[in-house]
């Protein structure tokens, strides 16, 4: 009976259904379903599957984006009563996210933050048209794990070189692992402005993102 | 008969102007504070940063756009019609990288390697203009578009299609181009360059691109609005949907633009592009991006006004099949279109990477598009009667006195990238890559750089100096440091 639940629970978000995933979440609740329970059993792999699915183009960004729609709808059921709980998931890391001075797009960011979020990301988004300086401030602010800046347009990615130095002028460079991605970006580009690493999707954010938490907590260790 | 492409009907050109017209007033279009005022004064609503354009006035604005201008080259000559169905090429542009002559991988542009393309690109015949190509990674950021200009205006005599990064710089872009030129009336009169300016999508006019509009319209130089509707992303997922965000974008700025100043020339222009739903790139070589491009512009001549677009670039990282593919079918579409000015030969990758391999690979896609809208003419009283009178059925028509005269006006002779079978010593001829590198050594080598007055080149050093010295700038790359010019073999 509980699989059946969380069954549906992952189908509305492989489906991009909003009122779905948020009544069902409700209906969980109602059950005596633990919000966590909800969360890592139903949507979570809901979204896992749409991202192994997009990374395979079966399925493609405006159904990529309505999941993510799903799964914000679920979450604003279940955050309140995780909260009321007092029991949090698990947190894999603190993120900051922006797009680059000069540039107002943000599909792409949109998508990793979701993408980060499902995977136990604590994610700030600064939004976009964002100077380096903002992400610095708050990445001291929140004593981020990781920096992601977006460009869509060749000419504001140079921008995302002004957000590393920022990072090194107000010395927060060697706390904050720092991720670079939008349609122009190259992994080269990454590795000449000095970033810690390049991801093409939202997919690989998150697989990127897990990498360099590793790779922080060892190097403290 | 010459070829023409459409592929629009009138019925919905029209509906398509129609909600044009529709969104310009509501929702509006978002301006900039530098014209507000501007805009109000002429009785446009702006509430909130939004222009509500009534389509009265814009259609007003409209019919004072100039029907044709041109850019002048160095010497003073008309070189580029934007006009009726001339159809002309430039390379693409503001490209951070190139693919390495050597190694063929991508890595940072710098000086030499815009020097250089500049010169393949005097050497072509196809092209009529040349562009601001690259981003020069030598020089410091902040005067990196001014660099370009000046770099271009160093080595060739061509008109230039450029453009400025900032509401600032435009204004040491009009400053190069004047010393150039002799002084602003000379430029205003003779127009050497044309300035790309750029809305953001969906109906954005930011402050960077209003401010450029209205300050070119003033000095007199000719703007290219370079709308970029991406379909499915900033722009509706409909092809005919981005078409319509296009026009409205272009009509707000030409609004804005002959407010300004009426009568002031500007290109109904665009590099419009879908967006990949597997990948959120925007492929340049889709052939929906190109279907795009040719309803842009047909839009923008039913209005009777000059037209742009962005074609002959292709997606792939290396020069290959695909790429080619790409890059040649868009060349034909375009000059099939009558597009007045069509840029972007010579870049790959997205648009993040140009090549001047591809660059003379380009050249002979465009030499046959050219060709193709030549059409087929009659050339005597006779179309072929009068020859098989010569030879009967013999068939010996080589011998014909017609066939030396003619021939050289009904085929194209590519040049030697193009593989026609030429005997090779061997048997077993060199690859494209190889015939193409042989090719732009061999248009290097002949490249002769014609040197402007002496008056000029001091001053336009002196002002290049004047202008980097406080970004700490070391000399001007590829300038003053002719062995700069050339990249190591």
């Amino acid at each position: 009976m509980l699989n059946d639940t969380f069954a549906a629970m992952r189908q509305s978000i492989i489906d991009g259904a909003p009122d779905t995933a948020s009544s069902l979440a409700q209906q969980g609740l109602a059950e005596g379903v633990a919000p966590i329970e909800a969360i890592n059993n139903g949507y979570v792999p809901g979204m896992h599957d749409v991202g192994e699915q997009f990374a395979r183009g079966q399925m493609f960004l405006p159904d990529m984006m309505a999941s993510a729609e799903a799964m914000r709808a679920a979450m604003a059921v279940l955050d309140p009563e995780l909260r009321r709980l007092g029991t949090e998931r698990p947190m894999a890391g603190v993120v900051v996210l922006g797009t680059t001075k000069g540039d107002i797009h943000e599909i792409g960011k949109i998508l990793v933050g979701t993408m980060l979020t499902a995977n136990g990301f604590q994610v700030h988004d600064l939004g976009v048209d964002v100077a380096g300086e903002k992400f610095a401030e708050k990445v001291r602010e929140l004593n981020a794990d990781i920096v992601g800046v977006s460009a869509l347009l060749t000419t504001t990615m140079r921008n995302q070189k002004r957000v590393v130095e920022a990072l090194e002028k107000e010395g927060l460079r060697a706390r904050v692992k720092v991720i670079v991605g939008g349609a122009p970006v190259t992994r080269r580009w990454a590795e000449e402005i000095g970033a810690d690493g390049y991801a093409k999707d939202a997919m690989s954010a998150v697989v990127l993102a897990r990498e360099l938490i590793q790779e922080k907590l060892q190097s403290v260790s | 008969m010459r070829p023409k492409l459409e592929l629009l009907d009138k019925t919905l050109i029209e509906r398509i102007l129609d909600e044009a017209f529709q969104l310009i007033e509501d929702p509006g279009v978002r301006v900039a504070p530098y014209v507000e005022d501007l805009l109000r004064a002429a009785g446009i609503t702006v509430k909130e940063g939004v222009a509500h354009i009534p389509e009265v006035l814009a259609r007003r604005l409209l019919d004072l756009v100039p029907r044709g201008f041109c850019l002048y080259d160095r010497l003073g000559k008309p070189a580029v019609h934007y006009n009726a169905d001339s159809v002309h090429f430039d390379p693409g542009s503001s490209c951070l990288n190139i693919l390495d002559p050597k190694s063929q991988e991508p890595r940072p542009a710098m000086s030499a390697d815009l020097v250089r393309l500049v010169q393949v690109a005097e050497m072509l015949p196809q092209f009529a203009a040349q562009s601001t190509a690259m981003v020069c990674n030598d020089v410091p950021q902040e005067i990196g578009d001014w660099y370009r200009l000046l770099v271009v205006l160093w080595y060739s005599e061509k008109p230039v299609v450029t453009g400025a990064f900032s509401a600032q710089s435009l204004h040491t872009l009009i400053d190069l181009l004047a010393i150039e030129s002799g002084g602003r009336e000379n430029l205003r009169r003779h127009p050497r360059a044309i300035f790309d300016v750029c809305p953001s999508p969906p109906l954005n006019w930011s402050e960077f691109a209003s401010q450029n509009l209205v300050d070119l319209a003033r000095a007199g130089i000719p703007a290219e609005i370079v709308s970029m509707p991406l379909a499915g992303a900033t722009a509706p997922v409909t092809l005919v949907g981005s078409v319509v965000q296009h026009a409205a974008e272009c009509i707000s700025g030409i609004t804005i633009h002959q407010l300004a100043q009426p009568g002031a020339p500007i290109v109904w222009g665009g590099a419009p592009a879908i967006f990949d739903m597997r990948t959120g790139k925007t492929p340049m070589g889709a052939i929906e991006t190109a279907m795009l491009d040719l309803a842009c512009s047909q839009i923008g001549k039913y209005l009777g006004l000059p037209t742009h677009a962005y074609l002959v670039a292709g997606d792939g990282r290396v020069i290959d099949g695909q790429v080619e593919m790409e890059s040649g079918i868009s060349a034909v579409l375009g000059a099939l279109a009558g597009i007045n000015m069509i840029s972007g030969a010579g870049m790959l990758d997205f648009l993040a990477c140009h090549s001047i391999e591809k660059l003379v690979i380009d050249a002979e896609a465009i030499a046959s598009a050219q060709r193709l809208i030549q059409g087929i003419q009659p050339r005597g009283l006779s179309l072929a009667v009068d020859m098989f009178a010569q030879t009967g059925l013999q068939g010996d028509f080589l011998k014909l006195k017609e066939t030396r005269a003619l021939f050289r006006y009904e085929q194209h002779f590519p040049s030697a990238v193009i593989d026609r079978g030429l005997p090779v010593p061997d048997g077993k001829g060199p690859d494209i890559l190889q015939r193409t590198r042989q090719r732009v050594d061999d248009l290097i080598s002949s490249y002769e750089r014609h040197p402007l007055t002496a008056d000029v080149e001091r001053a336009l050093i002196a002002f290049a100096e004047r202008e980097a010295k406080p970004t700490g700038l070391d000399g001007l790359p590829g300038i003053l440091s002719p062995e700069l010019a050339h990249v190591p073999k």
